[in-house]
């Protein structure tokens, strides 16, 4: 079974933002030919914990299960609507309290929407280097929607396009994740290899 | 059991009158609290180390031995002694001369310290905050242990023919615990040794502590030292208490709405619920402390923070009162009749002396070179 989170940053109800991120992991199951679970995580519910967490430095309640349902997800489908010529200060927080490493490897579709065409570059010059910052492996064709885009034929084209890159990276090469601190709790590092380490 | 208390020595705004307490004000009143604690019955007080404002615990074991001279029982102990940026020898001299001075009345417990330029002041590097903390350690065993070292290492100039000096009192190395919230190199290094383990159980949810202590109770088993439940482990707590539940809720608020750490975050209550803080009866924290068992096991030493968030002396004093008179006495009690006999009391220097078979007197004479004598 591969499990895939989607993360939408969208703010009003109904969000164009959950819009696409729900067709683009659409297009994801398609393109998959295999069983796939698929995990919502709308971030707006989360505003509070995420800056709850910025204060006190832990996740509480929702906000630590949709950590752990990125945790075990084989990929990420990431959708930010555009504040200010970049993501919005909600999705970049989400990220913010991530544990280093947890991306590590993991292959990333990204998406913006915006209310006009002229913002579509924020998801090479803002969204492309977050994750590659965070060392996650960002699929080529990065997806984004004006309001205009909703109503033209080439979205879904560019949505497919995009979908069979994600699909692509997951059947390929097993994936490979830096150790983390949940690891070290299951498995630790003999103390002698520390001392050696040290 | 082991009941006491814990403190960082910050210095923070009064926000219910905005006055600051001076330097000089903290440290006495870390003084009058230790020796109050002893007078209300408990049987820990531990003092922090700090580099930086707004924090007055750079010195600890001066605090600790001016605390023991006043006092007859309570035993001194850190929270924490930080051993990445302080150098491995000092401890060792330092934690020798306070263990005799106090009878053995000490002990101590490392941390690695979270504040990034704290270590570079200190020629270190934050980064290899864990390599730092095992490698000082190792050589801190030896210094204690052995009586003439030769040593080298990635972060002190190297040991030749070395002997830190006074040797430990009778022969028996000061017990310390090992300190981490959240790293589990930390648990794996006391569980190594032997040693105790201590979570500080404050600001964090109380899965950090117990993810942590299962660690570290499950490697001392595997490194040969008892079985799991007979590891030593030590829990932080806050509380704040009146006789009325409302009534505490009441007064603390604003200390906690405006508390460094986690101020101006989640609410008290969401804050109460997420993590160990109690804030209400006497006999609303005896309930939730013992419900510390029921995630960490039998445990030997439980430590409370009591002066924090610009509470005023007399208000810690009080609390102290509460913890002393109704809290702890509970506490011992309940604890010690859910106990099984094959788990172990903390360890203290008398203990020690005992499970090494007596004292020893260790005190190196230096030998002469040229007539063989001793001088």
């Amino acid at each position: 079974m591969t499990h895939i989170a989607v993360i939408s940053a969208g703010l009003s109800v109904p969000s164009s933002t959950r819009l696409l991120a729900d067709r683009l992991s659409a297009a994801v199951v398609d393109a998959l030919h295999e069983p796939v679970e698929v995990d919502v995580i709308e971030l707006r519910p989360l505003a509070h914990a995420l800056a709850d967490n910025l204060l006190t430095g832990f996740a509480s309640g929702e906000l630590a299960e949709a950590i752990e349902t990125v945790r075990r997800a084989d990929a990420l489908i990431v959708v930010t609507p555009v504040f200010s010529a970049s993501y919005s200060g909600l999705f970049k927080t989400f990220f913010d309290v991530l544990e280093l490493g947890l991306l590590t490897g993991v292959p990333v579709l990204i998406g913006a929407t915006a209310g006009s065409a002229r913002h579509s570059l924020v998801l090479e010059h803002a969204l492309r280097p977050l994750f590659s910052y965070l060392h996650a492996t960002v699929v080529p064709t990065a997806v984004f929607a004006a309001s205009e885009d909703f109503g033209e034929a080439g979205l879904q084209s560019r949505i497919e396009r995009a979908a069979g890159e994600l699909a692509a990276l997951l059947s390929g090469a097993p994936r490979r994740r830096v150790r983390t601190v949940e690891d070290e709790f299951a498995d630790p590092t003999a103390f002698e290899d520390l001392l050696r380490g040290a | 059991m082991q009941f006491g208390i814990f403190s960082v020595g910050d210095v923070t705004e009064d926000p219910t009158t905005g006055r600051t307490p001076t330097e000089h004000e903290r440290i006495k009143a870390q003084v009058t609290i230790a020796k109050r604690a002893e007078e209300v019955g408990l049987d820990v007080v531990a003092v922090g180390q700090h580099h930086n404002p707004p924090f007055v615990a750079s010195s600890p074991t001066t605090t600790m031995a001016y605390i023991a001279a006043q006092t007859k029982r309570i035993i001194l102990s850190t929270s924490t002694t930080l051993i990445t940026t302080t150098d491995p020898v000092r401890i060792a001299e330092d934690y020798a001369t306070l263990q005799h001075l106090t009878d053995g009345r000490m002990d101590l417990m490392l941390g690695r310290g979270n504040t990034g330029p704290v270590y570079p002041w200190f020629g270190k590097d934050i980064r290899e905050g864990v390599n730092l903390a095992v490698e000082n350690y190792a050589l801190l065993r030896r210094l204690w242990t052995e009586d003439v070292v030769d040593w080298q290492g990635r972060f002190r100039t190297p040991l030749q023919g070395f002997t830190a000096t006074p040797r430990p009192l009778d022969g028996v190395a000061p017990f310390v615990w090992h300190g981490s919230i959240r790293t589990p190199e930390i648990a794996e290094q006391a569980a190594y040794y032997g040693d105790g383990f201590f979570h500080n159980h404050i600001f964090w949810p109380a899965s950090h502590t117990k993810q942590m202590v299962e660690l570290y109770r499950r490697r001392f088993e595997h490194y040969g030292h008892g079985t799991a439940d007979q590891a030593i482990v030590g829990l932080g707590g806050q509380v704040f208490m009146r006789r009325n539940s409302q009534d505490a809720v009441r007064e603390f608020r604003p200390y906690f709405d405006n508390a460094p750490v986690y101020g101006h975050g989640p609410s008290l209550e969401d804050f109460t619920s997420q993590t160990p803080l109690t804030v209400g009866s006497p006999q609303e924290v005896i309930e939730r402390t013992l419900g510390f068992r029921d995630y960490v096991g039998d445990y030997q030493r439980q430590l409370f923070l009591m002066d924090h968030a610009g509470l005023p002396l007399k208000t810690v004093l009080e609390q102290l009162d509460l913890l002393g008179e109704e809290v702890v006495p509970v506490l011992r009690k309940e604890f010690d009749a859910l106990r099984p006999a094959h788990v172990p009391d903390a360890p203290t220097h008398a203990s020690l002396v005992a499970a090494a078979g007596g004292a020893d007197d260790l005190t190196i004479n230096a030998v002469d070179d040229v007539t063989g004598a001793s001088v």
